[in-house]
């Protein structure tokens, strides 16, 4: 069935780590990205693959969801591991023909797929451990100095939140109207791509019309209840930073200098 | 024989995680040609999951189904023929229409059954009038009739592919009474003339007494009781456990009764009631 797909894959929990400040989450992701990509040597992918695994373990994931969240990058890895391998040049290890491997290419392709892991598995623990409300509200908050440029930020939040919301709903609808559809002897299976494509009319006419009437109901409810965009608004939920992000900031700092340290006085190793 | 048997049918979600669980359990079930069977259950009984393996929208995760004494599984390729075979109706169906007109939706599952133009035409014809569509709305936008009359639309695209067993999940839920009463009556009145088997899912015991043969009653994924609506109502005491209840008119005898009135119970109608009233006050010669 289409609604096993998961889609804002939040795991709820009560860690240190799903309970920091969302917009501390969302910047020290950011931060350790920085750290995976400035990183040059051995020690400093030790210490932050070590740095993210300690993460993992506070916040309680199980190893599945994490192997989950890396499955679909694997073609990305095999694609930029071969590319790497073979079009990089340097010392030669190996060559057959116009083939060569050297060994800055194996070194670069190890290290590329080790970033690209690294930079899912630590993206991952932010939607793991942040719910998408929290998430959308965090992003406001951190994108509200672009409001003195114009930017629309608070509908764009809305906007995301609401599309997050319809998500679920919507693919339960899909399922729905397929299974309807079906019982009157659609045939969504067979046939070729253009026959294919016709079959799809009868689920997404009836798709977009539902999508549209809860549009109208949505912005009916929300006018009911007096929304006229973010001018003014309060919220139920302040955001507050505390004693954890404080901890959660510093453990990163160092972490971001140790790297640069090992870049510096370690640059050679490997 | 009977038109749909179901043998050890059990359907399981999410297997191989710790949320798997058993939507219905070995249901064994016999339904004869011909029936008007009610079909009745709490929210989360099983009756959705049940019904849409007797059309083959699911398949079973163990247990087997007959329609006409064929395993409808036994081919897989011919799945969709059993769909023509067994009309489902689904829970507000309205929201399925897509067709540029009326007479196009209906004709949707005679086209896919592959049937000839005349015949289709004829179809669509005899469904609409039917469910009590005027021949001129059948030139319509589906999309500009009001909700009753859509779901009308909706119910004539499934009996326009004449099925033999026609299923249909509350097809009263959010109508005003008379549109309950008229569509219900139009059911009724092509149960009869076609003389086909017919599962009503419905939360109204009211409606199941009143038009149903048989009910089946649906508790915790599996089949609690299968019988005429006079045995199964006059369970009072257990339907209430169950949180079903049986008709009001039932209850008010029921209650009677237990004031130490001398009275019988297995009264579903108040056309029944009246009798029995005025059978007691000593009129009995009038009630007809």
């Amino acid at each position: 069935m289409i609604t096993d797909i998961t889609i804002g894959q939040y795991f709820p929990g009560k860690s240190f780590i799903h309970r920091l400040d969302p917009r501390i989450k969302i910047i020290l992701t950011i931060v350790y990205i920085v750290i995976l990509f400035i990183n040059q040597g051995v020690f400093g992918f030790v210490l932050s693959i070590g740095l993210l695994a300690v993460m993992y373990l506070i916040a309680g994931i199980p190893i599945r969801m994490i192997l989950k969240s890396l499955k679909p990058v694997i073609p990305l890895i095999i694609f930029t591991s071969v590319l790497n391998i073979f079009f990089i040049g340097g010392t030669v290890i190996w060559q057959w023909g116009i083939i060569t491997i050297s060994w800055e290419g194996i070194r670069l392709a190890v290290f590329m797929s080790i970033r690209i892991l690294a930079l899912i598995a630590g993206s991952s623990l932010l939607t793991y451990t942040t719910s998408p409300i929290a998430l959308t509200d965090a992003i406001e908050r951190l994108l509200k100095p672009l409001k003195y440029v114009k930017f629309p930020v608070h509908e764009l939040a809305m906007m995301m939140t609401i599309a997050l919301r319809f998500i679920p709903t919507l693919l339960e609808e899909t399922d729905k109207i397929m299974s309807a559809q079906k019982a009157r002897g659609a045939d969504l299976e067979s046939g070729g791509l253009i026959r294919r494509a016709k079959a799809l009319i009868p689920i997404l006419i009836p798709l977009f019309i539902s999508a549209i009437r809860r549009a109208e109901e949505l912005a009916l409810a929300m006018e009911c209840r007096c929304y006229r965009g973010g001018e003014g608004r309060t919220r139920m939920k302040q955001l507050h930073l505390g004693g954890r992000d404080a901890v959660a900031v510093g453990v990163m700092a160092a972490c971001l200098a140790g790297v640069i340290l090992m870049n510096l006085f370690l640059p050679t190793v490997l | 024989m009977p038109v749909i048997k179901t043998e050890h049918l059990t359907h399981l979600y999410s297997v191989g995680t710790p949320f798997e669980k058993a939507a219905i359990q070995d249901v064994n079930l016999e339904i004869s040609q011909g029936e008007f069977v009610g079909v009745i259950g709490h929210t989360g009984s099983g009756k959705s999951t049940l019904i849409q393996h007797f059309n083959g929208l699911l398949k079973p995760t163990a247990g087997k189904i007959f329609l006409d004494g064929k395993d409808i599984w036994e081919n897989k390729s011919e799945i969709r023929a059993v769909r023509f075979h067994v009309g489902l109706v689904f829970q507000y169906p309205e929201y399925q229409l897509f067709e540029e007109t009326v007479y196009k939706d209906i004709s949707f599952g005679p086209k896919n059954m592959g049937l000839k133009e005349d015949e289709i035409d004829a179809r669509v014809r005899e469904a609409a009038a039917l469910v009590g569509l005027k021949p001129e709305v059948l030139e319509k936008s589906p999309f500009e009739l009001s909700g009753g009359q859509k779901r009308r639309v909706a119910i004539a695209g499934v009996i326009a592919m004449e099925p033999k067993v026609l299923i249909l999940d509350e097809p009263t839920a959010g109508l005003d009474p008379r549109g309950r009463d008229m569509i219900l009556g139009e059911i009724q009145q092509y149960h009869q003339e076609k003389k086909n088997t017919i599962l009503l899912v419905s939360h109204s015991m009211e409606d199941i007494a009143k038009y149903a043969t048989k009910v089946l009653v649906m508790n915790q994924a599996q089949v609690y009781a299968y019988d005429t609506v006079e045995a199964v109502f006059s369970r009072v005491e257990e339907l209430r456990a169950l949180g079903l209840g049986v008709p009001q008119i039932t209850r008010v005898f029921y209650q009677l009764k237990q004031d130490g009135m001398n009275i019988e119970t297995n009264v579903y109608s108040v056309k029944r009631a009246k009798q029995l009233i005025l059978e007691k006050l000593g009129k009995g010669g009038d009630a007809q």
